[in-house]
């Protein structure tokens, strides 16, 4: 008997029934307060399909699907390494053209090209109005928080707050706060481009001062706190920002050029373009950024802080930079957000929307430009998906649970996010080896 | 050349250096040696800007360095090689070597050259990366990458850690020839035996003071460092 309990595969059995077992509630039906447990004896009792063959308890499928991943799972222990190799020899060739500049431009203008002809090939009025409000915003801000995470290796848990004072910005040139607008005059929102990519980086410049001496765990607390500081000041400064009822007074935007007159209205798919010609303009100067001087700085200081004091970087200089050049991304989205829907509320810039950006970011791949805007692209689109169609017992506060789970699983298996950067590869891979003093992102520092 | 007077470092409550003075002159190799928790890291912390004394002096070629921030210490000429190496793990040994050229403006690619004839087995490896070297490599990386900055006063911290003897023979002797060629040296170093033997002067530390300074001759011979560093059984000692 013990020597089945202590077998390997019933190990593994049970290992894999247990995965199951979890995803069965995370998928099953909600409980209440009358009925506390009824999500548990729910998630195992109610009747469902198998698969729309035949109708029969939660149990059998999810019991069926455990059964699957057992499976897998010893096939891959004995054919994975095989599997692996097979596949990083076919994929050889592409990877390796690539590589070649030509082909990484070709693939950027096919991209481009589709992103182009997309609104008018997607007419569902949701998507057109998810394509703007939930999907390139969050490319913006996702592209944004990696010049920090990324690129600077700094853990910043507080990105909502320059997306929040963009947002405020607008509202406040505009003319649709208590406060006098500046100068008195209710200004186009596309005056408050400018204005709240530059005060959003000099707040990038005031936290970043007194806070980025810090590292890890000690900079992402600190960030945690101002992000909660600027939400708790929209909130209470009522005279000044409209409290928690916020505004709903911040016009579209509208361009007057001569004999040239347009109005965003509340059609999504002109705010989609504007978004669009932004999202390509970070995404160019990012990655000249990258390679640049301060791209390397910002690398050398990731991998070893005192080494690049030593060769004569001064950290807190590039850190700075990065969380000035970081945050105009999200200063950007704030404008476009508050002038899209008219309105903004202390209540929509949470944690956890700090935490959803920095999903997409560790999702995607840390470092890597094209990584960081698939994996918002994928996530925001799968999000979007389950708001939009939800399957039996979907709940929208479900995602988290989602997204967390689909975190664990990437830590996992790849550790780099789906496509990952070629040096954060190196990285991880060299300090699992022990080399290198690397400033981790997610673990800290030692200080 | 450098210059220390009274310098006294401190971290919190615990006083780490109790007011050391000495002096590194031009073209010289000044050795610094010490038990562990002597005080000679802090030494070098506190030369390279890492850690600022709390009173006291440094000065380099007449000018007040007390207070200088360490990655404004390359555009002095002044360069750094860490202790335990820290060269950059995922960039290739060129990218290292031009992460040492950060602050130099124009084309630097005669030093990297003349880098690669100093230590040829970086010019085999110029394109691995940093940390799939070995330690001796990655030492000898860890020099040129220092000395990318065209120093004139190279700070070295215990180069010999964690080396195979062979090896840190080949380091010490490529030492001698920096020196050779112009650049001063100011080394820590464990390994009193070797870093005496190379060295034109040393220093001796012992719980934050320097107790004595004298020509490295002098110093090989003496009873007190044979007893203490050489590990020499001095009678009556």
């Amino acid at each position: 008997m013990k020597s089945i309990l202590t077998h390997q595969l019933f190990r593994r059995f049970i290992t894999a029934a247990a995965v199951l077992a979890v995803v069965a509630v995370m998928t099953g039906p909600a409980g209440s307060t009358e009925a506390p447990t009824a999500g548990f004896t729910g998630s195992f009792s109610e009747r469902s399909s198998f698969f729309g063959f035949f109708e029969t308890v939660r149990w059998v499928p999810f019991l069926f699907l455990a059964l699957v991943f057992f499976g897998v799972w010893t096939l891959w222990l004995s054919r994975g390494a095989q599997i692996k190799s097979g596949v990083s020899q076919v994929m050889q060739v592409p990877r390796a053209a690539t590589q070649r500049r030509p082909v990484r431009w070709g693939i950027g203008v096919v991209l481009l090209f589709v992103a182009l002809i997309l609104p008018h090939v997607i007419n569902d009025p949701f998507w057109q109005a998810a394509m703007v409000e939930q999907i390139a915003v969050y490319v913006l801000l996702a592209i944004g928080l990696n010049v920090v995470v990324g690129f600077a290796g700094l853990l910043d848990l507080g990105f909502v707050a320059f997306y929040a004072i963009g947002a405020y910005v607008t509202a406040w040139v505009t003319g649709a706060l208590p406060t006098p607008p500046l100068f008195g005059i209710h200004m186009d929102p596309f005056f408050a481009i400018p204005i709240a990519i530059v005060i959003v980086m000099v707040a990038g410049i005031v936290l970043g001062v007194p806070t980025l001496r810090l590292r890890g765990d000690y900079l992402a607390i600190v960030t945690l706190g101002f992000g909660e500081i600027i939400t708790i000041f929209a909130n209470n400064l009522y005279g000044i920002t409209g409290g928690s009822q916020g505004t709903s007074l911040i016009p579209h935007f509208s361009l007057h050029i001569g004999p040239i007159k347009y109005v965003w209205g509340l059609a999504p798919v002109p705010y989609y373009y504007l978004t669009l010609v932004f999202v390509v303009i970070f995404l160019l100067a990012f990655s000249l950024l990258e390679h640049s001087r301060v791209g390397r700085a910002w690398t050398a200081i990731r991998e070893d802080e005192v080494a690049a004091e030593s060769v004569g970087i001064n950290p807190l200089k590039y850190k700075v930079m990065a969380f000035a050049i970081g945050a105009s991304t999200a200063g950007f989205a704030g404008v476009v957000t508050a002038s899209q829907s008219n309105n903004i509320f202390p209540s929509s810039f949470s944690l956890a929307f700090s935490i959803n950006i920095l999903v997409l970011v560790i999702f995607g791949g840390m470092g890597s430009i094209f990584g960081v805007v698939l994996g918002a692209l994928l996530i925001q689109t799968g999000s979007m998906y389950l708001l939009h169609s939800p399957p039996a017992g979907y709940q929208s506060s479900d995602l988290y649970i989602y997204l967390g789970a689909l975190l664990v699983v990437m830590m996992i298996f790849r550790p780099a996010g789906l496509v990952p950067s070629r040096r954060r590869r190196r990285e991880i891979v060299l300090s699992e080896a022990g080399e290198g003093h690397m400033n981790e992102v997610l673990t800290g520092d030692q200080p | 050349m450098l210059q220390v007077t009274d310098a006294v470092v401190r971290y919190g409550a615990i006083t780490a250096l109790h007011g050391i003075s000495f002096n590194v002159d031009q073209g010289e190799i000044v050795t610094l040696l010490g038990a562990n928790g002597a005080g000679k890291t802090t030494t070098l912390r506190m030369l390279s800007g890492l850690h600022a004394p709390s009173s006291g002096s440094i000065n380099f070629e007449g000018q007040d360095v007390t207070k200088t921030k360490a990655h404004d210490f390359t555009t002095l000429g002044i360069s750094h090689v860490p202790e335990g190496r820290r060269i950059f793990p995922s960039m290739s040994v060129e990218e290292n070597l031009e992460m040492g050229a950060f602050n130099r403006k124009g084309s630097f690619s005669d030093d990297m050259e003349r880098m690669y004839v100093t230590f040829p087995i970086l010019k085999d490896r110029r394109k691995q990366l940093g940390g799939n070297l070995s330690g001796g490599e990655q030492q000898m990386l860890a020099i040129a990458r220092a000395l990318m900055s065209q120093p004139r006063l190279l700070l070295l911290d215990e180069p010999s850690m964690g080396l195979a003897p062979m090896i840190v023979e080949t380091i010490f002797r490529i030492i001698g020839e920096i020196r050779d060629s112009g650049t001063t040296v100011f080394v820590v170093e464990q390994n009193a035996s070797t870093a005496l033997h190379l060295a034109d002067r040393g220093y001796v530390m012992e719980n934050g003071r320097i107790v004595f300074g004298d020509t490295a001759q002098n110093l090989l011979h003496d009873e007190r460092v044979r007893a203490v560093y050489l590990g020499e059984s001095v009678e009556g000692a």
